[in-house]
């Protein structure tokens, strides 16, 4: 039997903790050679510098007093006009940004700060969103009815009270969130359904099958023309013209296919439209870009990059080495979302809705003056690429630390974070802005499938094949919940933009909604 | 017993004999008649053995019409691959579906009371103490010898240390150890081989748990983290228990189907 040693004795107790405050006492202690620091704030994504600078007693550089002062600058003294600003803090990044920032800012400017009071402290601030999402905590209905595997689901961009999945049994089905009950089934695939779509204003649905065709409905489930068939192998993905860049009463979709060509489909006279034909391979996944350009990705190992209007190729993007899974827009939240504003709810008319679904792009969009539509790729190489397709064939950051093929990967809506799925049971976070690596959410034990953003950008919703969903706080790369609960693999995940509920399905043919 | 293959040998050298085709028509052609002849004439237990095969025939008969029948259907839909559904990303990956068949079926099955103690063997045969130990002489003189050789195959675990001679009652011989067995997984179809963890349950006697002994029907704990099974609650699962299938003494394997 090993010996054990005697606990400490009261004294020395109090001798330890004595000589840890003191040392705590001593890390924050503050010189009295410093003065006043300078310190001014940056736009983050445009690096640009808002309003003069300031000078602040280091001591009182708390991040609650930073925020004040970050509003007083704006002229926002009022506290209901406040915006929140997550605040950064140039030369420690990566941990902790938030509680770090005082305390880092003591550390690491010591000795310059000591020196110099001339020397300027520059705190990059990004906006967040005025609201808060819940996370989500429980399972508020188990809705079983697919007579198969459920591979695809989207929330309605309009309200999160209707979902539409797709399933293995070739049927596609709306469901009421409300009630936890179905609206319609939407017969007439004859395969797997592999992807369905809601178009932005919410008057059309499409889906697309492993049956090769593409098919239309409108929001009560009927049929809208009849198949539009074209495509020679199973259609993979869809993506819908964004609403501000749509000719008035002639909404276009794309649909790409393992045949390798992408189809642009007419959709309200059920015709073809374009053929974009470059790729060799399978093309895995189409994007409708807000400025004019459909980007696609293969498993040829390219990203091209179309001219939406002409159908003409503009650039091909080639670093990845291996198959290129999955694309994520910065602006895609925008787009999904269209004209609606979350507080309002969005104009009536059309002419209204256009202005009003361009400016919700431009602001999403706008970097400084210009604007920017940023592009994560996700490869089967295990890494990820950030590109700006437009001003560069070039990669603006490569992100490497997936261990395993990276399956997804997703904007945060705010465009502050890049998110990716691994099968390496990992979810990572990235800066959207140049691709650094933040931190990994580690919990899952078994593949991520699909990971999602809240709409304000501060929760992380992910799935796997280890039958759980979690949520994760992106601020704190903790977990928020777990959620467990479905009897199989959950292949498919949707937060609605209104943030009021989650929905996965998988493998065992339920339907499960999650509400706080 | 005819040794070695002299008709053929014979019919290599000389051919066969010159009418030997027409008889086997014409015995062919009476064929019928003569299953109709004793059908209708044979008495006894002539009759009952004759109607028990001709039995047997006719169900053979009827089984490869249907299966003639099932072929000859004409089907205007194209045949789909009946696999289980993948989503689109998971498309020419070849090894993902494998890994883990959880249908809510056999979940239900488990939640019945009687189906819990439901195993694939549910009787073995009794394997008697003699047949299972050999004596191993203690004494020269005294008939009470104390010592066991054990005469199956054993698991014994990685921390088992033998004790003192003086004190072993039972051996258990390291040629007889096994550590591995090859696991089915029934809902797969898969074989892998797994490390064995322990025993659990051997039918035959308390006594043979205790030992680790590997016979037909013997429940097992085996190690399926390989497998990548998660619970409901999305924790890995690494123990599960199994069954062996096979008499392990004989095939010198051992052979196991995973309960799930």
């Amino acid at each position: 039997m090993a010996t054990v040693l005697p606990p400490p004795s009261k004294r020395q107790r109090l001798a330890a903790e004595s000589r840890a405050r003191e040392e705590e006492e001593e890390r924050n202690h503050i010189p009295d050679s410093v003065g006043p620091v300078r310190l001014r704030f940056h736009d983050h994504a445009s690096g640009e510098a808002t309003g003069p600078p300031v000078y602040i007693e280091l001591k009182d550089a708390t991040l609650q007093n930073l925020e004040t002062l970050s509003d007083s600058i704006d002229g926002r003294e009022f506290a209901l006009k406040r915006i929140p600003y997550k605040l950064f803090y140039q030369p420690l990044l990566t941990e902790n940004e938030q509680d770090g920032l005082y305390q880092s800012m003591l550390h690491s400017d010591r000795q310059s700060l000591a020196s110099s009071t001339e020397t300027e402290i520059t705190i990059k601030r990004a906006p967040q969103a005025i609201f808060r999402v819940k996370a989500v905590t429980r399972c508020s209905s188990s809705i079983s009815g697919h007579g198969s595997t459920i591979l695809c689901m989207q929330f309605s961009p309009e309200s999160s009270s209707r979902l539409l999945t797709g399933s293995g049994d070739a049927t596609a089905r709306i469901w009421d969130c409300d009630t936890g009950t179905p609206v319609t089934t939407l017969k007439g695939h004859t395969d797997w359904i592999f992807t369905v779509s809601w178009s932005p204003d919410n008057s059309m649905i499409a889906t697309g099958s492993k049956d090769k065709t593409v098919r239309l409905w409108d929001p009560q489930g009927k049929p809208f023309g009849g198949p539009l068939t074209g495509h020679t192998k199973a259609v993979r993905n869809l993506s819908w013209e964004p609403y501000h860049a749509q000719q008035p009463g002639r909404p276009r979709l794309a649909s790409c296919s393992q045949d390798g060509t992408v189809r642009i489909w007419d959709a309200r006279g059920c015709r073809i439209d374009m053929v974009l034909s470059g790729h060799s391979a399978s093309v895995t996944c189409v994007k409708w870009g807000g400025l004019g350009q459909i980007y696609t990705a293969s498993q040829d190992k390219t990203i091209k990059v179309w001219d939406a209007a002409k159908g003409t190729l503009i650039n091909t993007l080639q670093s990845h080495a291996h198959w290129v899974n999955h694309l994520a827009l910065s602006t895609d939240f925008a787009l999904r979302n269209a004209f609606r504003d979350p507080k309002f709810g969005g104009p009536k008319y059309e002419s209204d809705r256009r202005i009003a679904a361009k400016r919700n792009f431009e602001d999403a969009a706008r970097i400084g003056k210009k604007l920017v539509e940023r592009l994560a790729s996700a490869s089967d190489d295990c890494t990820m690429y950030l590109w700006e397709p437009l001003t560069t064939t070039q990669p603006l950051g490569r992100m490497i630390g997936h261990q395993k093929v990276v399956n997804h990967v997703t904007f945060s809506p705010d465009g502050l974070y890049i998110a990716s799925a691994g099968f390496d049971n990992h979810v990572k976070l990235w800066s959207a802005t140049d691709g650094r690596f933040v931190r990994t959410l580690r919990g899952h034990v078994g593949a991520v499938y699909q990971c999602c953003f809240s709409a304000d950008s501060r929760l992380l919703v992910s799935s796997s094949k280890d039958t759980t969903v979690k949520v994760w706080g992106v601020e704190s790369g903790k977990l928020a919940e777990d959620l467990p609960g479905h009897q199989g693999e959950v292949f498919a995940l949707d937060w609605s933009a209104d943030g009021g509920r989650v929905a996965s399905g998988g493998a065992d043919k339920t339907v499960k909604l999650w509400s706080h | 017993m005819p040794q070695n293959e002299y008709i053929e040998r014979w019919q290599k050298q000389h051919g066969r004999r010159l009418d030997y085709e027409e008889r086997k028509r014409k015995r062919l052609a009476r064929e019928s008649h003569k299953q109709s002849d004793d059908a209708q004439n044979l008495r006894g237990l002539r009759a009952k053995l004759y109607q028990q095969k001709r039995h047997k025939q006719k169900i053979q008969m009827k089984k490869q019409i249907k299966a003639n029948e099932e072929k000859n259907v004409k089907s205007s839909e194209p045949a789909t691959d009946n696999q289980t559904p993948i989503p689109q990303y998971l498309l020419d990956r070849s090894n993902q579906t494998n890994a883990k068949a959880l249908s809510s079926a056999i979940k239900n099955k488990r939640a019945e009371k009687t189906a819990k103690f439901s195993v694939p063997l549910p009787r073995v045969k009794g394997i008697t103490e003699e047949e299972m130990f050999s004596v191993v002489k203690t004494s020269r003189n005294s008939n009470r010898n104390w010592k066991r050789v054990v005469t199956k195959p054993t698991f014994v675990g990685d921390s088992f240390t033998r004790r003192p001679v003086k004190y072993e009652r039972f051996i258990r011989p390291m040629g007889l150890r096994k550590k591995v067995c090859n696991c089915t997984h029934p809902e797969l179809g898969v074989t892998v081989q797994l490390p064995i963890i322990g025993v659990k349950k051997n039918p035959q006697n308390p006594l043979y748990t205790q030992l680790g002994v590997l016979t037909k029907g013997t429940i097992i704990e085996v190690n399926v983290s390989e497998l990548g099974m998660v619970t409901a609650g999305g924790k890995v699962v690494w123990g599960r228990w199994a069954q062996i299938t096979n008499n392990v003494e004989n095939d010198g394997c051992v052979n196991a189907v995973l309960l799930v």
